[in-house]
């Protein structure tokens, strides 16, 4: 089954069965990083490039990383002015780079949507690295990848999102992969950073649900994935303070008890340690976070396996 | 799966094929030791099983089996933009200094092969890389041939030969199929 | 294709004129670009225009769109707009005053008024701004600005963010009697959001704007109309408290009235979220030409809505046709400019309620004529003889397909390129005459 999709921009238009062929993609990328020599000349001649409108290391440098290890070649453009200040329009910047002959194009943008625009505007495709508060797929890829490989499954699994949910990208694409392969999903934060018409947006996921206490959303959870709180919350009015949201939403050892045995604690990075999460937790035998980080190059990889010469194709 | 054709080899044929094709690997590397076989995926895999099991019935040695996707090296992902699956690849030892037998069902334009020894360079430097098909169909595109043969079977290019394993297809036959299906 | 010194006997057509509260088979005589008299079988010298089949009405009024001359002519010029207005039916178009400059001085409601008389094919009535440079910190000068034309006086695009000076700008118009027309958004509350406040921004991930931004305004201007005693018009009502508040002030005798557009009668946030095709798990799109301010709402706020104009909460539908070039809206969605260019599709839109039963054809005529009409004080929108022969024929029984690129209008920003939409303008008369008129059309008027 080829994936029959020029662009990746969200999960939330995927079917279950393209999301499994990604993270079986994955598995087989995944062996290629074990090898002495961690590339395959599978997309020689492709042209990657990774136009990062917003500031990102890792994500970067994973994509990037797995663009080499596939043979691709690959441009980083950072720019980290928004296109209006720079006075080029995305839409000019995207004609630019599909002249200078980009078969991709991997997307980082600090405004929700702006990956959608440039789908429609280039044949090359489009890979959303994540776009305003609104999706960041595959980091939720590997998120999956990653439970799926530690656990067995994603089905069935209970699973917590903890944190600023309204803000986050990595939450919403993350809502769409788990709750597509039926996993439960409690999303769990303040009612300033959670509101509750959250369900309601997300009403054809019907195992998602919604809790102010984070005690309750602990309970038996198969994985805790905890969410970076940004600390400008505090100056919109929508937090009196981290101390306070420390000592409600923090994840500790104590309260970690609740969860199952050996229950996967993640973390999209980076991490404010002391606030969402404690350090001792951070890097404790139950958390996965570091496994993340490797697993994103085997997602990417997949990702960009499975979506090159789709665009052509397609057209 | 519904087959009409020739049958080329039957289950048993295949069978003494493979023992004889054992036997000359054994002889031609004197011995089991230091040798791997790979199979290619997806129906070289359970042959090179076989070929091991065979190899330690003669010598009381166990030879390492590996199995090895070549997609990712193929020539005519491009040019086709079709995205076969990616299958696991195995390989359980280094490859450094070892004598590496892949092993596939049918050879043919030698495409596949070249694949799979760029796959194999890229675990390691082996000693040498010996080729092992159950079926030499002709029509070779680059300069490879096998080492050990099953059955040389003539062919017209439009014709398309189709083994059945029965650890995939639940019986061991060859097929000579008068074109239109496409090889996998 | 004109008649005889511009007069006419139209013959056929259902007239609908709820100035005079008419909707009868009757004869309208046009006689030199004014209405002679309306009856049945009148005889006439002037020349018969067979619109068997058609409704007529008077041409429509509308009190908000966007000319953008002086200044932003890229986007659309007063020759474009009136023309699209036309080719909806509008024959009267109250200009909105954030060009560039502002519409703030009696020099630039001169030149507009003056640059309609060269080139518009409608009647234009210009707004002016509240304050100057509409900063929000200094009144315009109302009397003069009135005397030279202005219909009213508008912020538009902002609101009058500020109380007293809201309050203040209403205490002064009573010295020329002309209503202040407020953009009820709370900047505060409405930050830097792109979309309605619901649950299409939480899905994709857009800040949104509140309807208690709109909501709080609207309460607040009610409260000073009251107090003052003034005549305040509030612009694009979108929400259903929006029009609880307006209703319950007009209960109160609050000198307040209210416009909708036809985008927020029958569009809701979700097309915002068009699909990039067909395809029904196709990736969520973000229409940048759907995102206008105050932004769509909800299906339940255009019920609201609905049942505001039925009641009489919403005196009038209005286009606020804001035409953009696609560079204003190529771009990121926060980025891209706000507004639908809407005049050509606007009477196609509202009859779709009708259609659907929910309004009746006389209430929306009214909606569209005599009702804006009275709310600004304009000579227009009825077929009273003696007024000018501005008329509209409709061709109830056809459907379209909206093609922007066929637009009169230079704005080709519409979310509703490739709808379908039932009923069409037959026949659009300006002072008698034929100022627009579809292809089969042009031969009745030429017999």
């Amino acid at each position: 089954m080829p994936l029959d999709r020029k662009d990746l921009l969200d999960l939330d238009d995927f079917s279950s069965d393209e999301i499994m062929l990604l993270l079986e993609t994955t598995s087989a990328m995944a062996e290629i990083l074990s090898r002495p020599i961690r590339r395959v000349p599978t997309l020689r001649g492709k042209t990657i490039v990774n136009m990062f409108y917003e500031a990102s290391t890792r994500t970067r440098s994973s994509f990037e990383l797995a663009a080499k290890n596939l043979s691709a070649d690959l441009v980083n453009v950072s720019a980290s002015q928004s296109s209006v200040e720079k006075g080029e329009s995305l839409v000019d910047t995207m004609r630019t780079l599909l002249a200078l002959g980009a078969d991709m194009i991997v997307m980082r943008h600090w405004e929700a949507g702006a990956p959608y625009l440039a789908a429609t505007q280039v044949q090359a495709s489009v890979i959303n690295a994540g776009d305003g508060w609104h999706a960041h797929p595959s980091q939720a890829l590997l998120d999956l990848y990653t439970v799926q490989k530690r656990i067995g499954r994603i089905e069935g699994i209970k699973l917590a999102i903890v944190g600023d949910i309204l803000h986050s990208r990595v939450a919403r694409s993350n809502i769409w992969g788990f709750g597509k392969l039926g996993a439960h999903v409690t999303l769990c934060g303040p009612p300033t950073l959670l509101p509750p018409a959250v369900l309601d947006a997300y009403e054809t996921l019907p195992n998602l649900t919604l809790s102010y206490d984070l005690d309750e959303a602990l309970q038996d959870a198969d994985a805790v994935m905890m969410l970076r709180l940004q600390r400008e919350r505090m100056a919109g009015g929508l937090l009196p303070s981290l101390r306070e949201y420390s000592a409600r939403f923090g994840l500790n050892r104590e309260r970690m008890g609740r969860a199952k045995a050996n229950a996967l604690i993640m973390h999209p990075g980076p991490m404010n340690q002391g606030v969402e999460i404690t350090p001792e937790l951070a890097y404790s035998v139950q958390s996965v976070i570091e496994e993340q980080v490797a697993h994103g190059v085997a997602v990417r990889m997949a990702i960009f396996y499975l979506l090159a010469g789709t665009a052509e194709r397609l057209a | 799966m519904a087959v009409s054709g020739k049958v080329l080899l039957q289950a048993e044929e295949i069978r003494r094929a493979l023992l004889r094709i054992a036997h000359e690997i054994v002889e031609h590397n004197r011995g089991a030791a230091d040798i791997v076989l790979v199979g290619i995926q997806a129906r070289g895999a359970p042959l090179a099983r076989r070929l091991a099991a065979s190899i330690e019935a003669l010598e009381g040695v166990a030879v390492p089996v590996g199995r090895l996707d070549i997609t990712l090296y193929r020539d005519d992902l491009d040019r086709e933009h079709f995205r076969p699956n990616v299958r696991e690849t195995q390989i359980p030892v280094d490859l450094a200094r070892k004598h590496v037998v892949l092993v596939d069902d049918v050879l043919y334009t030698g495409r596949t092969i070249r694949a799979a020894m760029d796959a194999v360079m890229d675990y390691g430097r082996p000693r040498t890389i010996q080729l092992a098909v159950l079926i030499d169909r002709g029509h070779r595109e680059l300069p490879i041939r096998a080492d050990y043969v099953g059955k040389n079977v003539p062919t017209a290019r439009r014709e398309v030969i189709e083994l059945h394993v029965s650890e995939i297809d639940g019986a061991d036959e060859v097929f000579l199929l008068p074109a239109s299906q496409e090889q996998a | 294709m004109t008649g005889i010194n511009n007069s006419w006997v139209i013959r056929g057509a259902r007239v609908i004129d709820p100035a005079n509260d008419l909707d009868a088979a009757v004869d309208v005589l046009v006689r030199e670009g004014t209405i002679a008299r309306v009856g049945r079988a009148l005889q006439a010298d002037a020349p018969n225009l067979d619109a068997d089949g058609l409704v007529l009405t008077p041409g429509f009024v509308d009190l908000h769109c966007h000319l953008r001359e002086p200044g932003l002519e890229y986007k659309e010029t007063i020759a474009t707009g009136t023309q699209a207005a036309v080719r909806g039916g509008f024959t009267t178009v109250c200009s909105m005053a954030n060009t560039d400059p502002v519409v703030d001085t009696p020099a630039t409601v001169a030149l507009i008024l003056a640059r309609a008389q060269a080139a518009a094919a409608a009647r234009v009535f210009p707004l002016a701004a509240v304050t100057q440079g509409s900063w929000g910190t200094q009144l315009v000068e109302m009397a003069a600005l009135s005397e030279a034309g202005a219909v009213a006086f508008s912020d538009d695009g902002l609101a009058v963010a500020d109380a007293r000076m809201m309050r203040h700008a209403l205490e002064y118009s009573l010295l020329v009697g002309k209503p202040i027309v407020d953009h009820c958004e709370d900047p505060e509350l409405v930050q830097d959001g792109v979309v309605h406040e619901g649950l299409t921004a939480l899905r994709l991930g857009l800040r949104g704007r509140p309807a208690e931004a709109e909501e709080t305004m609207v309460a607040r201007d009610a409260l000073l109309a009251r107090r003052t005693g003034a005549h305040v018009h509030i612009a694009h009502v979108s929400t259903q408290g929006s029009v609880d508040i307006i209703r319950a002030a007009k209960r109160q005798g609050v000198r307040i009235t209210a416009e909708v557009t036809p985008h927020h009668l029958t569009l809701t946030d979700e097309i915002v979220a068009r699909k990039l095709n067909e395809n029904a798990d196709a990736a969520l799109a973000y229409d940048v030409n759907a995102k206008v301010n105050p932004p769509l709402r909800t299906a339940a706020d255009a019920e609201a809505l609905i049942a505001g104009l039925n009641d009489g909460t919403i005196d009038a539908i209005a286009t606020d046709h804001a035409p953009h070039s696609e560079n204003d809206k190529l771009c990121e969605i926060s980025q891209a400019e706000s507004g639908i260019s809407c005049l050509e599709t606007a009477f196609s839109q509202v009859y779709q309620l009708v259609r659907s039963g929910k309004v009746t054809l006389p209430t929306l005529v009214s909606k569209l004529t005599s009702e804006p009409s009275r709310v600004f004080g304009l000579p227009t929108g009825t077929l009273s003889p003696g007024a000018p022969a501005d008329l509209v024929a409709l061709d109830l029984d056809a459907t379209w397909t909206v093609d922007p690129d066929a637009f009169a209008s230079k704005g080709k920003n519409t979310p509703l390129a490739g709808a379908t939409l039932p009923g069409k303008v037959a026949m659009t008369f300006v002072d008698g005459k034929i100022v627009h008129a579809v292809d089969r059309f042009q031969q009745r008027g030429a017999r």
